[in-house]
Protein backbone atom coordinates (compact mmCIF):
# COMPACT_ATOMS: atom_id res chain seq x y z
CA UNK A 1 0.00 0.00 0.00
CA UNK A 2 2.73 2.41 0.95
CA UNK A 3 4.55 1.70 -2.31
CA UNK A 4 1.41 2.56 -4.23
CA UNK A 5 1.10 5.86 -2.34
CA UNK A 6 4.73 6.67 -3.05
CA UNK A 7 4.14 6.09 -6.75
CA UNK A 8 0.98 8.19 -7.01
CA UNK A 9 2.46 10.94 -4.90
CA UNK A 10 5.70 11.11 -6.88
CA UNK A 11 4.10 11.01 -10.33
CA UNK A 12 1.06 13.25 -9.87
CA UNK A 13 0.85 15.09 -6.57
CA UNK A 14 4.45 16.13 -6.12
CA UNK A 15 5.39 16.04 -9.77
CA UNK A 16 9.08 16.83 -9.86
CA UNK A 17 8.80 19.35 -12.69
CA UNK A 18 5.48 21.02 -12.04
CA UNK A 19 5.42 21.08 -8.24
CA UNK A 20 9.04 20.80 -7.12
CA UNK A 21 10.76 22.75 -9.91
CA UNK A 22 13.61 20.33 -10.41
CA UNK A 23 15.19 19.71 -13.79
CA UNK A 24 13.58 22.69 -15.51
CA UNK A 25 16.55 23.62 -17.72
CA UNK A 26 16.67 20.41 -19.78
CA UNK A 27 12.86 20.38 -19.67
CA UNK A 28 12.70 23.70 -21.50
CA UNK A 29 15.71 22.81 -23.62
CA UNK A 30 14.71 19.54 -25.22
CA UNK A 31 10.92 19.61 -25.16
CA UNK A 32 10.64 21.06 -28.68
CA UNK A 33 10.00 17.68 -30.22
CA UNK A 34 8.24 14.65 -28.83
CA UNK A 35 10.99 12.30 -30.00
CA UNK A 36 13.80 14.10 -28.17
CA UNK A 37 11.58 14.48 -25.12
CA UNK A 38 11.05 10.72 -24.97
CA UNK A 39 14.79 10.10 -25.32
CA UNK A 40 15.65 12.54 -22.56
CA UNK A 41 12.96 11.09 -20.28
CA UNK A 42 14.36 7.60 -20.79
CA UNK A 43 17.89 8.71 -19.97
CA UNK A 44 16.75 10.66 -16.90
CA UNK A 45 14.71 7.69 -15.69
CA UNK A 46 17.71 5.41 -15.94
CA UNK A 47 20.17 7.78 -14.27
CA UNK A 48 17.92 9.00 -11.44
CA UNK A 49 17.06 5.46 -10.35
CA UNK A 50 20.66 4.25 -10.53
CA UNK A 51 22.09 7.39 -8.88
CA UNK A 52 19.56 7.28 -6.05
CA UNK A 53 20.38 3.66 -5.20
CA UNK A 54 24.12 4.31 -5.27
CA UNK A 55 24.01 7.54 -3.26
CA UNK A 56 21.56 6.00 -0.76
CA UNK A 57 24.00 3.16 -0.09
CA UNK A 58 26.93 5.59 0.03
CA UNK A 59 25.10 7.72 2.58
CA UNK A 60 23.89 4.78 4.68
CA UNK A 61 27.14 2.83 4.87
CA UNK A 62 29.86 5.45 4.53
CA UNK A 63 28.74 8.95 5.44
CA UNK A 64 26.36 8.21 8.34
CA UNK A 65 28.61 5.75 10.23
CA UNK A 66 31.47 8.27 10.15
CA UNK A 67 29.26 11.28 10.92
CA UNK A 68 30.11 12.93 7.61
CA UNK A 69 26.61 13.92 6.47
CA UNK A 70 27.83 17.42 5.70
CA UNK A 71 29.74 15.92 2.76
CA UNK A 72 26.51 14.79 1.07
CA UNK A 73 26.45 17.53 -1.55
CA UNK A 74 30.04 17.18 -2.65
CA UNK A 75 30.20 13.38 -2.60
CA UNK A 76 26.82 12.92 -4.30
CA UNK A 77 27.64 15.20 -7.21
CA UNK A 78 30.98 13.48 -7.79
CA UNK A 79 29.32 10.05 -7.68
CA UNK A 80 26.64 11.20 -10.10
CA UNK A 81 29.18 12.69 -12.50
CA UNK A 82 31.25 9.50 -12.45
CA UNK A 83 28.14 7.35 -12.78
CA UNK A 84 26.92 9.21 -15.83
CA UNK A 85 30.31 8.80 -17.51
CA UNK A 86 30.31 5.11 -16.68
CA UNK A 87 26.78 4.56 -17.95
CA UNK A 88 27.80 6.24 -21.16
CA UNK A 89 30.85 3.99 -21.64
CA UNK A 90 29.02 0.78 -20.68
CA UNK A 91 26.02 1.58 -22.83
CA UNK A 92 28.26 2.24 -25.83
CA UNK A 93 29.82 -1.21 -25.40
CA UNK A 94 26.84 -3.43 -24.63
CA UNK A 95 23.90 -1.78 -26.36
CA UNK A 96 24.78 0.51 -29.24
CA UNK A 97 21.12 0.92 -30.17
CA UNK A 98 20.16 2.15 -26.70
CA UNK A 99 23.22 4.39 -26.77
CA UNK A 100 22.02 5.84 -30.05
CA UNK A 101 18.69 6.71 -28.42
CA UNK A 102 19.93 8.04 -25.08
CA UNK A 103 23.60 8.79 -25.65
CA UNK A 104 23.45 12.44 -26.60
CA UNK A 105 21.40 13.27 -23.52
CA UNK A 106 23.69 11.63 -20.99
CA UNK A 107 26.32 14.39 -20.69
CA UNK A 108 23.52 16.89 -20.06
CA UNK A 109 22.24 14.89 -17.12
CA UNK A 110 25.12 15.56 -14.73
CA UNK A 111 23.94 19.10 -14.32
CA UNK A 112 20.26 18.16 -14.26
CA UNK A 113 19.32 19.18 -10.75
CA UNK A 114 16.56 16.55 -10.67
CA UNK A 115 19.20 13.84 -10.18
CA UNK A 116 20.99 15.50 -7.27
CA UNK A 117 17.67 16.79 -5.96
CA UNK A 118 16.10 13.34 -5.69
CA UNK A 119 19.30 11.86 -4.24
CA UNK A 120 19.42 14.50 -1.49
CA UNK A 121 15.67 14.39 -0.86
CA UNK A 122 15.51 10.66 -0.12
CA UNK A 123 18.29 10.80 2.46
CA UNK A 124 17.20 13.97 4.25
CA UNK A 125 13.42 14.26 4.10
CA UNK A 126 10.78 12.56 6.22
CA UNK A 127 7.99 11.21 4.07
CA UNK A 128 4.42 11.37 5.32
CA UNK A 129 2.15 8.99 3.48
CA UNK A 130 -1.41 7.91 3.96
CA UNK A 131 -1.81 8.88 7.59
CA UNK A 132 1.30 7.01 8.71
CA UNK A 133 3.72 8.76 10.98
CA UNK A 134 6.40 10.48 8.86
CA UNK A 135 9.57 8.48 8.46
CA UNK A 136 12.65 8.15 6.25
CA UNK A 137 12.41 5.87 3.23
CA UNK A 138 14.17 2.50 3.24
CA UNK A 139 16.19 1.35 0.25
CA UNK A 140 13.26 -0.35 -1.51
CA UNK A 141 10.99 2.66 -1.03
CA UNK A 142 13.76 5.03 -2.10
CA UNK A 143 14.23 3.06 -5.32
CA UNK A 144 10.50 3.06 -6.04
CA UNK A 145 10.33 6.77 -5.23
CA UNK A 146 13.20 7.53 -7.62
CA UNK A 147 11.66 5.45 -10.39
CA UNK A 148 8.21 6.98 -9.92
CA UNK A 149 9.64 10.50 -9.76
CA UNK A 150 11.44 10.02 -13.02
CA UNK A 151 8.30 8.58 -14.60
CA UNK A 152 6.52 11.74 -13.47
CA UNK A 153 9.31 13.72 -15.11
CA UNK A 154 8.81 11.77 -18.31
CA UNK A 155 5.05 12.22 -18.20
CA UNK A 156 5.23 16.01 -17.77
CA UNK A 157 7.97 16.25 -20.38
CA UNK A 158 6.11 14.25 -23.05
CA UNK A 159 2.79 16.01 -22.40
CA UNK A 160 4.52 19.34 -22.71
CA UNK A 161 6.45 18.36 -25.84
CA UNK A 162 3.15 17.37 -27.45
CA UNK A 163 1.66 20.76 -26.59
CA UNK A 164 4.73 22.57 -27.79
CA UNK A 165 4.71 20.84 -31.17
CA UNK A 166 1.23 22.27 -31.73
CA UNK A 167 2.25 25.63 -30.34
CA UNK A 168 5.05 25.95 -32.88
CA UNK A 169 2.56 26.17 -35.74
CA UNK A 170 0.46 28.88 -34.11
CA UNK A 171 0.66 32.59 -34.55
CA UNK A 172 1.65 34.18 -31.25
CA UNK A 173 2.65 37.82 -30.64
CA UNK A 174 6.35 38.39 -31.29
CA UNK A 175 7.35 39.12 -27.71
CA UNK A 176 5.70 35.87 -26.58
CA UNK A 177 7.52 33.71 -29.13
CA UNK A 178 9.68 30.87 -27.84
CA UNK A 179 10.19 30.56 -24.12
CA UNK A 180 7.65 33.03 -22.71
CA UNK A 181 4.67 31.26 -24.27
CA UNK A 182 6.20 27.91 -23.29
CA UNK A 183 6.48 29.04 -19.66
CA UNK A 184 2.91 30.27 -19.63
CA UNK A 185 1.79 26.92 -21.04
CA UNK A 186 3.69 25.09 -18.29
CA UNK A 187 2.03 27.38 -15.77
CA UNK A 188 -1.40 26.32 -16.96
CA UNK A 189 -0.30 22.66 -16.91
CA UNK A 190 0.95 23.09 -13.35
CA UNK A 191 -2.46 24.48 -12.44
CA UNK A 192 -4.07 21.32 -13.78
CA UNK A 193 -1.67 19.21 -11.71
CA UNK A 194 -2.59 21.20 -8.58
CA UNK A 195 -5.88 19.35 -8.80
CA UNK A 196 -4.08 16.21 -7.66
CA UNK A 197 -2.88 17.74 -4.41
CA UNK A 198 -4.21 16.19 -1.27
CA UNK A 199 -5.26 12.86 -2.77
CA UNK A 200 -2.68 10.82 -0.85
CA UNK B 1 37.93 51.21 -21.17
CA UNK B 2 37.07 50.53 -17.58
CA UNK B 3 36.25 47.09 -16.35
CA UNK B 4 32.82 48.13 -15.23
CA UNK B 5 31.17 46.61 -18.25
CA UNK B 6 31.99 43.16 -16.84
CA UNK B 7 29.61 43.97 -14.01
CA UNK B 8 26.90 45.74 -16.01
CA UNK B 9 26.83 43.06 -18.73
CA UNK B 10 25.43 40.63 -16.21
CA UNK B 11 22.46 42.89 -15.63
CA UNK B 12 20.96 43.37 -19.07
CA UNK B 13 22.96 41.95 -21.97
CA UNK B 14 23.84 38.69 -20.25
CA UNK B 15 21.02 38.62 -17.73
CA UNK B 16 21.14 35.02 -16.54
CA UNK B 17 17.40 34.68 -16.07
CA UNK B 18 15.76 36.57 -18.89
CA UNK B 19 18.37 36.35 -21.66
CA UNK B 20 20.52 33.27 -21.02
CA UNK B 21 17.63 31.41 -19.31
CA UNK B 22 19.94 29.56 -16.95
CA UNK B 23 19.35 28.39 -13.41
CA UNK B 24 15.61 28.12 -13.82
CA UNK B 25 15.00 25.76 -10.92
CA UNK B 26 15.89 28.08 -8.02
CA UNK B 27 14.41 30.98 -9.99
CA UNK B 28 11.01 29.32 -10.00
CA UNK B 29 11.10 27.50 -6.70
CA UNK B 30 12.45 30.04 -4.23
CA UNK B 31 10.78 33.24 -5.40
CA UNK B 32 7.60 32.87 -3.33
CA UNK B 33 8.44 36.19 -1.69
CA UNK B 34 10.78 39.08 -2.42
CA UNK B 35 12.97 38.26 0.57
CA UNK B 36 13.38 34.61 -0.41
CA UNK B 37 14.36 35.60 -3.94
CA UNK B 38 16.91 38.09 -2.64
CA UNK B 39 18.44 35.57 -0.25
CA UNK B 40 18.68 32.87 -2.90
CA UNK B 41 20.33 35.33 -5.28
CA UNK B 42 22.90 36.38 -2.69
CA UNK B 43 23.70 32.76 -1.83
CA UNK B 44 24.30 31.98 -5.49
CA UNK B 45 26.41 35.12 -5.90
CA UNK B 46 28.64 34.04 -3.02
CA UNK B 47 29.42 30.74 -4.74
CA UNK B 48 29.69 32.35 -8.16
CA UNK B 49 32.30 34.95 -7.16
CA UNK B 50 34.47 32.55 -5.19
CA UNK B 51 34.36 29.76 -7.76
CA UNK B 52 35.12 32.23 -10.55
CA UNK B 53 38.17 33.52 -8.66
CA UNK B 54 39.55 30.10 -7.82
CA UNK B 55 38.89 28.63 -11.26
CA UNK B 56 40.54 31.54 -13.05
CA UNK B 57 43.60 30.95 -10.84
CA UNK B 58 43.89 27.21 -11.35
CA UNK B 59 42.68 26.98 -14.96
CA UNK B 60 46.17 27.13 -16.55
CA UNK B 61 47.36 24.21 -14.44
CA UNK B 62 44.41 21.88 -15.03
CA UNK B 63 44.73 19.27 -17.78
CA UNK B 64 41.99 19.69 -20.32
CA UNK B 65 40.31 16.31 -19.92
CA UNK B 66 39.71 16.59 -16.18
CA UNK B 67 38.59 20.21 -16.43
CA UNK B 68 34.90 19.62 -15.67
CA UNK B 69 35.42 17.26 -12.68
CA UNK B 70 37.87 19.75 -11.18
CA UNK B 71 35.47 22.65 -11.63
CA UNK B 72 32.59 20.69 -10.13
CA UNK B 73 34.73 19.75 -7.13
CA UNK B 74 35.70 23.37 -6.56
CA UNK B 75 32.09 24.54 -6.86
CA UNK B 76 30.81 21.77 -4.60
CA UNK B 77 33.40 22.75 -1.99
CA UNK B 78 32.18 26.33 -1.89
CA UNK B 79 28.57 25.21 -1.77
CA UNK B 80 29.32 22.97 1.20
CA UNK B 81 31.13 25.82 2.94
CA UNK B 82 28.11 28.04 2.25
CA UNK B 83 25.75 25.36 3.63
CA UNK B 84 27.77 25.13 6.83
CA UNK B 85 28.00 28.90 7.24
CA UNK B 86 24.27 29.33 6.69
CA UNK B 87 23.38 26.56 9.12
CA UNK B 88 25.58 28.22 11.68
CA UNK B 89 24.63 31.87 11.30
CA UNK B 90 21.31 32.09 9.43
CA UNK B 91 19.54 28.80 10.26
CA UNK B 92 16.07 30.14 9.46
CA UNK B 93 17.10 31.24 5.96
CA UNK B 94 18.75 27.87 5.42
CA UNK B 95 15.51 26.15 6.37
CA UNK B 96 13.40 28.28 4.02
CA UNK B 97 15.59 27.76 0.98
CA UNK B 98 16.14 24.12 1.90
CA UNK B 99 17.11 21.81 -0.92
CA UNK B 100 17.99 24.66 -3.26
CA UNK B 101 21.17 25.58 -1.40
CA UNK B 102 22.94 22.27 -2.12
CA UNK B 103 21.48 22.43 -5.61
CA UNK B 104 23.58 25.54 -6.37
CA UNK B 105 26.20 22.94 -7.36
CA UNK B 106 24.20 22.01 -10.43
CA UNK B 107 23.03 25.54 -11.19
CA UNK B 108 24.08 25.90 -14.81
CA UNK B 109 25.00 29.56 -14.23
CA UNK B 110 27.89 28.69 -11.95
CA UNK B 111 29.41 25.98 -14.13
CA UNK B 112 28.54 28.02 -17.21
CA UNK B 113 30.53 31.06 -16.03
CA UNK B 114 33.43 28.84 -14.94
CA UNK B 115 33.59 27.17 -18.33
CA UNK B 116 32.62 30.16 -20.46
CA UNK B 117 34.43 33.02 -18.73
CA UNK B 118 36.64 32.32 -15.73
CA UNK B 119 38.97 29.83 -17.41
CA UNK B 120 39.86 32.34 -20.12
CA UNK B 121 40.19 35.52 -18.04
CA UNK B 122 42.27 36.88 -15.19
CA UNK B 123 41.37 36.87 -11.52
CA UNK B 124 40.12 40.45 -11.32
CA UNK B 125 37.92 40.18 -14.39
CA UNK B 126 36.52 36.84 -13.27
CA UNK B 127 35.66 38.25 -9.86
CA UNK B 128 33.89 41.22 -11.48
CA UNK B 129 32.06 38.88 -13.85
CA UNK B 130 30.94 36.76 -10.92
CA UNK B 131 29.73 39.90 -9.16
CA UNK B 132 27.88 41.14 -12.26
CA UNK B 133 26.17 37.87 -13.12
CA UNK B 134 25.45 37.28 -9.45
CA UNK B 135 23.85 40.71 -9.11
CA UNK B 136 21.87 40.17 -12.31
CA UNK B 137 20.60 36.86 -10.97
CA UNK B 138 19.78 38.39 -7.59
CA UNK B 139 17.95 41.28 -9.23
CA UNK B 140 15.86 38.99 -11.45
CA UNK B 141 14.95 36.71 -8.55
CA UNK B 142 14.02 39.68 -6.38
CA UNK B 143 11.82 41.15 -9.11
CA UNK B 144 10.01 37.83 -9.63
CA UNK B 145 9.69 37.52 -5.86
CA UNK B 146 8.26 41.05 -5.58
CA UNK B 147 5.61 40.39 -8.26
CA UNK B 148 4.63 37.04 -6.77
CA UNK B 149 4.51 38.41 -3.23
CA UNK B 150 2.38 41.40 -4.19
CA UNK B 151 -0.09 39.30 -6.20
CA UNK B 152 -0.03 36.23 -4.00
CA UNK B 153 0.07 37.60 -0.46
CA UNK B 154 -0.63 41.31 -0.84
CA UNK B 155 2.63 42.26 0.83
CA UNK B 156 6.13 43.42 -0.03
CA UNK B 157 9.24 42.24 1.85
CA UNK B 158 6.85 41.02 4.52
CA UNK B 159 5.13 44.41 4.85
CA UNK B 160 1.41 43.74 4.33
CA UNK B 161 -0.55 46.44 2.55
CA UNK B 162 -3.63 44.49 1.47
CA UNK B 163 -5.59 42.67 4.13
CA UNK B 164 -6.62 39.13 3.35
CA UNK B 165 -5.07 36.43 1.27
CA UNK B 166 -4.21 37.63 -2.22
CA UNK B 167 -4.30 35.34 -5.23
CA UNK B 168 -2.89 32.15 -3.80
CA UNK B 169 -2.05 30.61 -7.16
CA UNK B 170 0.84 33.06 -7.48
CA UNK B 171 2.54 31.72 -4.38
CA UNK B 172 2.05 28.17 -5.59
CA UNK B 173 3.74 26.42 -8.50
CA UNK B 174 1.68 27.68 -11.47
CA UNK B 175 2.24 31.32 -10.51
CA UNK B 176 5.99 30.86 -10.74
CA UNK B 177 5.79 29.80 -14.38
CA UNK B 178 3.20 32.43 -15.29
CA UNK B 179 5.06 35.35 -13.67
CA UNK B 180 8.37 34.33 -15.22
CA UNK B 181 6.70 33.94 -18.63
CA UNK B 182 5.06 37.35 -18.54
CA UNK B 183 8.15 39.10 -17.17
CA UNK B 184 10.13 37.56 -20.00
CA UNK B 185 7.64 39.04 -22.46
CA UNK B 186 8.19 42.50 -20.93
CA UNK B 187 11.95 42.02 -21.06
CA UNK B 188 11.76 41.04 -24.74
CA UNK B 189 9.65 44.13 -25.45
CA UNK B 190 12.24 46.30 -23.73
CA UNK B 191 15.13 44.74 -25.65
CA UNK B 192 13.25 45.05 -28.95
CA UNK B 193 12.66 48.77 -28.37
CA UNK B 194 16.33 49.49 -27.72
CA UNK C 1 46.51 27.45 -22.49
CA UNK C 2 45.46 24.45 -20.40
CA UNK C 3 48.13 21.91 -19.58
CA UNK C 4 48.47 18.79 -21.69
CA UNK C 5 46.45 15.78 -20.55
CA UNK C 6 48.51 12.77 -19.60
CA UNK C 7 47.39 10.05 -17.22
CA UNK C 8 50.00 11.18 -14.70
CA UNK C 9 49.12 14.84 -14.54
CA UNK C 10 45.39 14.17 -14.70
CA UNK C 11 45.60 11.87 -11.68
CA UNK C 12 47.93 14.29 -9.91
CA UNK C 13 45.74 17.28 -10.59
CA UNK C 14 42.50 15.60 -9.47
CA UNK C 15 44.15 14.25 -6.33
CA UNK C 16 45.60 17.65 -5.47
CA UNK C 17 42.29 19.43 -6.05
CA UNK C 18 40.40 16.88 -3.96
CA UNK C 19 42.95 17.12 -1.14
CA UNK C 20 42.77 20.91 -1.04
CA UNK C 21 38.99 20.90 -1.25
CA UNK C 22 38.58 18.39 1.54
CA UNK C 23 40.96 20.46 3.66
CA UNK C 24 38.84 23.56 3.02
CA UNK C 25 35.60 21.75 3.84
CA UNK C 26 37.18 20.16 6.90
CA UNK C 27 38.28 23.54 8.24
CA UNK C 28 34.87 25.05 7.52
CA UNK C 29 33.20 22.17 9.33
CA UNK C 30 35.46 22.53 12.36
CA UNK C 31 34.88 26.28 12.51
CA UNK C 32 31.11 26.12 12.10
CA UNK C 33 30.40 23.04 14.24
CA UNK C 34 29.97 24.98 17.45
CA UNK C 35 27.72 27.74 16.07
CA UNK C 36 25.58 25.10 14.27
CA UNK C 37 25.09 23.12 17.47
CA UNK C 38 24.44 26.33 19.36
CA UNK C 39 21.84 27.43 16.80
CA UNK C 40 20.03 24.07 16.97
CA UNK C 41 20.17 24.19 20.76
CA UNK C 42 18.84 27.75 20.81
CA UNK C 43 15.94 26.74 18.57
CA UNK C 44 15.00 23.82 20.80
CA UNK C 45 15.26 25.91 23.95
CA UNK C 46 13.13 28.65 22.41
CA UNK C 47 10.46 26.14 21.33
CA UNK C 48 10.38 24.54 24.78
CA UNK C 49 10.10 27.93 26.43
CA UNK C 50 7.28 28.84 24.04
CA UNK C 51 5.11 25.81 24.82
CA UNK C 52 5.61 25.52 28.59
CA UNK C 53 4.91 27.85 31.50
CA UNK C 54 7.97 29.38 33.08
CA UNK C 55 10.24 26.78 34.58
CA UNK C 56 13.62 26.52 36.23
CA UNK C 57 16.35 24.01 35.50
CA UNK C 58 17.57 22.36 32.35
CA UNK C 59 15.16 20.30 30.21
CA UNK C 60 16.04 16.62 30.23
CA UNK C 61 15.81 14.88 26.87
CA UNK C 62 14.37 11.43 26.34
CA UNK C 63 12.43 9.32 23.91
CA UNK C 64 9.64 6.79 24.16
CA UNK C 65 8.00 4.40 21.72
CA UNK C 66 4.24 4.33 21.17
CA UNK C 67 2.47 2.29 18.46
CA UNK C 68 5.80 1.58 16.81
CA UNK C 69 6.84 5.24 16.53
CA UNK C 70 9.58 6.93 18.54
CA UNK C 71 8.60 10.21 20.19
CA UNK C 72 11.24 12.62 21.43
CA UNK C 73 10.36 14.64 24.50
CA UNK C 74 11.88 17.09 26.96
CA UNK C 75 11.07 16.82 30.64
CA UNK C 76 11.33 19.74 33.01
CA UNK C 77 10.97 19.68 36.80
CA UNK C 78 7.47 19.84 38.24
CA UNK C 79 6.18 17.28 35.69
CA UNK C 80 6.15 19.55 32.65
CA UNK C 81 6.65 17.84 29.30
CA UNK C 82 7.40 19.21 25.83
CA UNK C 83 6.69 16.43 23.36
CA UNK C 84 7.64 16.40 19.68
CA UNK C 85 4.89 14.84 17.63
CA UNK C 86 4.75 14.35 13.88
CA UNK C 87 1.82 13.50 11.60
CA UNK C 88 1.13 13.72 7.90
CA UNK C 89 -0.59 16.92 6.87
CA UNK C 90 -1.78 18.00 3.45
CA UNK C 91 1.60 18.52 1.82
CA UNK C 92 3.85 16.27 3.89
CA UNK C 93 5.12 15.88 7.42
CA UNK C 94 3.72 18.26 10.04
CA UNK C 95 5.87 18.35 13.17
CA UNK C 96 4.75 20.04 16.36
CA UNK C 97 6.10 20.58 19.81
CA UNK C 98 3.35 20.21 22.39
CA UNK C 99 3.77 21.46 25.94
CA UNK C 100 1.75 19.65 28.61
CA UNK C 101 1.67 20.67 32.26
CA UNK C 102 1.52 18.52 35.38
CA UNK C 103 -2.28 18.26 35.25
CA UNK C 104 -2.32 16.85 31.73
CA UNK C 105 -3.55 20.13 30.26
CA UNK C 106 -2.04 21.35 26.98
CA UNK C 107 -0.21 24.59 27.74
CA UNK C 108 0.73 25.65 24.21
CA UNK C 109 1.81 24.23 20.85
CA UNK C 110 4.27 25.34 18.21
CA UNK C 111 5.01 24.12 14.68
CA UNK C 112 8.59 22.93 14.25
CA UNK C 113 8.35 22.13 10.55
CA UNK C 114 5.65 21.74 7.93
CA UNK C 115 5.13 21.65 4.18
CA UNK C 116 1.54 22.85 3.97
CA UNK C 117 0.16 24.98 1.15
CA UNK C 118 1.11 28.67 1.51
CA UNK C 119 -1.93 30.77 2.33
CA UNK C 120 -4.08 27.75 3.24
CA UNK C 121 -2.71 25.01 5.49
CA UNK C 122 0.40 27.04 6.26
CA UNK C 123 -1.86 29.29 8.33
CA UNK C 124 -1.51 26.71 11.11
CA UNK C 125 1.57 28.73 12.08
CA UNK C 126 -0.12 32.13 12.06
CA UNK C 127 -3.91 31.74 12.47
CA UNK C 128 -4.31 33.07 16.00
CA UNK C 129 -7.90 31.81 16.35
CA UNK C 130 -6.85 28.27 15.46
CA UNK C 131 -3.68 28.17 17.56
CA UNK C 132 -5.25 29.76 20.61
CA UNK C 133 -7.76 26.92 20.87
CA UNK C 134 -4.98 24.64 22.06
CA UNK C 135 -3.83 26.95 24.85
CA UNK C 136 -5.08 25.56 28.11
CA UNK C 137 -6.90 22.76 26.32
CA UNK C 138 -7.89 20.04 28.76
CA UNK C 139 -8.21 16.76 26.85
CA UNK C 140 -10.03 15.22 29.82
CA UNK C 141 -12.94 17.65 29.35
CA UNK C 142 -13.01 18.37 25.62
CA UNK C 143 -12.40 16.26 22.54
CA UNK C 144 -9.26 16.83 20.49
CA UNK C 145 -10.80 16.61 17.02
CA UNK C 146 -12.25 19.19 14.66
CA UNK C 147 -15.97 20.00 14.77
CA UNK C 148 -16.52 18.27 11.43
CA UNK C 149 -15.48 15.03 13.13
CA UNK C 150 -17.62 15.72 16.19
CA UNK C 151 -14.91 17.37 18.28
CA UNK C 152 -14.49 20.75 19.90
CA UNK C 153 -12.01 22.48 17.60
CA UNK C 154 -12.67 25.03 14.87
CA UNK C 155 -10.71 24.07 11.76
CA UNK C 156 -8.71 26.57 9.70
CA UNK C 157 -10.92 27.82 6.87
CA UNK C 158 -10.51 25.62 3.77
CA UNK C 159 -7.81 23.55 5.45
CA UNK C 160 -9.60 20.72 7.21
CA UNK C 161 -6.87 18.18 6.47
CA UNK C 162 -4.17 20.35 8.00
CA UNK C 163 -6.37 21.07 11.02
CA UNK C 164 -7.07 17.35 11.47
CA UNK C 165 -3.36 16.55 11.26
CA UNK C 166 -2.61 19.28 13.82
CA UNK C 167 -5.26 17.95 16.20
CA UNK C 168 -4.02 14.39 15.73
CA UNK C 169 -0.43 15.43 16.48
CA UNK C 170 -1.60 17.11 19.70
CA UNK C 171 -3.71 14.14 20.73
CA UNK C 172 -0.80 11.76 20.05
CA UNK C 173 1.35 13.95 22.25
CA UNK C 174 -1.29 13.74 24.99
CA UNK C 175 -1.26 9.92 24.66
CA UNK C 176 2.53 9.95 24.94
CA UNK C 177 2.24 12.13 28.03
CA UNK C 178 -0.08 9.62 29.68
CA UNK C 179 2.19 6.77 28.75
CA UNK C 180 5.10 8.65 30.33
CA UNK C 181 3.34 9.69 33.51
CA UNK C 182 1.28 6.55 34.12
CA UNK C 183 4.27 4.34 33.48
CA UNK C 184 5.64 4.46 37.02
CA UNK C 185 6.97 8.02 37.19
CA UNK C 186 3.54 9.56 37.71
CA UNK C 187 2.90 11.32 40.99
CA UNK C 188 -0.67 10.19 41.58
Amino acid sequence: MEYFLIIVSAIFVNNILLAQFLGICPFLGVSNKLSTATGMSGAVCFVITLATVVTYLLNQYLLVPFGLEFLQTISFILVIAALVQMVEIVLKKISPSLYQALGIFLPLITTNCAVLGVAITVVTKDFALGGNAPHMLNLGQATVYALATSLGYGLAMCLFAGLREHLAGNDVPKAFKGLPIALITVGIMAMAFLGFSGIV
Amino acid sequence: MSKWHFVTDGFVKNNPTFVLVLGMCPTLATTTSAMNGLEMGLATMFVLILSNIVISLIAPMVPDKVRIPVYITVIATFVTVLQLLMQAFTPSVYETLGLFIPLIVVNCIVLGRAEGFANKHGVGESALDGLGVGLGFTASLTVIGIVREILGSGSLFGWKFIAGDGILAFVMAPGAFLVLGFLMVLFNKYLAKK
Amino acid sequence: MAAESTLKNMALCLTAVCLICSAVVGVAYAVTKEPIDAAAQAKTTASIAAVLPEFSGVPEQGSVGMDGVEYKYYKVDDGLYAIISSTSGFGGALTLMVGIDDKGVVHNTTVLSHSETPGLGAKCTTDEHFISQFRGFDPAVKSLTVKKDGGDLDAITASTITSRAYALAVSNAVAVYHKLTDGGQGNE
